[in-house]
């Protein structure tokens, strides 16, 4: 049943991309839809069902939140950098996780490393290596609101 | 429209500022990982205002989507670039410079 819905988001996806309805491209569209559901059947026979994110309110709620945190940081990072003292002290430290699914720690390191002035190098079990412009962002992060945000996301 | 037009402009100016700050700071920040995070400046944020500049002036059609296709593909592949590259670093011995060289700032904590 999800192949067929992957099968018609993939359809539209082409269809809006291409934005041409000759037979010919569209069959080559059509050949291009199944050619990839068949490598996605073989690759879930490899890993066997994978995570998935399926799009709920509660993740357009985080998204549009990272969004403000994004670019808020972006606003500092920018003074920071236009401040004629440069006032920043980088830290390398490490952040303790409580995340435990590989799809939550994943979402928790890449919003890190999006939102500018942190920076996840390395992801283990409990937890992160984090770079930061300033310790007021480790700082930030250790207050865990990013943390908790994801967890309640049940994912 | 008038309205539509100056929220653009503002998107482009605004974008296109971050845009400068990101390539000053890359020559300002002290170190390779300091840089990243200025590098961050013109991906997170300045892109995606560029290209909403210039989606609030296109008319409706199928390119307005493929420029949110390509918004959502910059901000989707920036975190996973930028860990690439820091991993790179940290992989070929470089090590991140901390505090201001006056010992200020929390020690690195390798694990």
């Amino acid at each position: 049943m999800r192949y067929v819905v992957a099968a018609i988001f993939l359809a539209v996806f082409w269809i809006a991309l291409s934005g041409h309805y000759t037979p010919l491209l569209l069959s080559l569209g059509a050949v291009s839809v199944v050619v990839s559901i068949w490598l996605v059947y073989r690759m879930d026979r490899v890993d066997g069902e994978p995570n998935r994110l399926t799009p709920s309110a509660g993740l357009f709620g985080y998204l549009a939140w990272l969004l403000w945190c994004v670019i808020k940081s972006n606003v500092d990072v920018a003074r920071r950098i236009w401040s004629p003292s440069l006032p920043v002290r980088p830290v390398w430290a490490r952040l303790e996780t409580e995340v435990e699914t590989p799809l939550e720690k994943t979402l928790y390191a890449n919003s890190i490393t999006l939102t500018p002035g942190t920076l996840t190098t390395d992801v283990r079990d409990d937890h992160f290596l984090v770079h930061a412009l300033n310790q007021e962002d480790i700082d930030e992060l250790r207050g865990g609101e990013m943390q908790r945000r994801i967890r309640r996301l049940g994912i | 429209m008038l309205l539509l037009e100056i929220l653009s402009g503002f998107c482009l100016l605004v974008g296109g500022f971050l845009c400068v700050t990101g390539g000053i700071g890359l020559l300002r920040l002290p170190d390779f990982f300091s840089r990243v995070h200025a590098a961050g400046l013109t991906e997170t944020l300045a892109a995606p205002l560029l290209l909403a500049g210039i989606m609030l002036q296109m008319p409706w059609s199928l390119d307005l989507l493929k420029v949110l296709f390509i918004m959502i593909l910059v901000l989707a592949t920036n975190p996973t670039a930028t860990h690439a590259m820091a991993k790179a670093a940290l992989h070929g011995g470089q090590e991140p410079q901390i505090g201001n060289g006056n010992g200020q700032g929390e020690t690195s904590s390798k694990a």
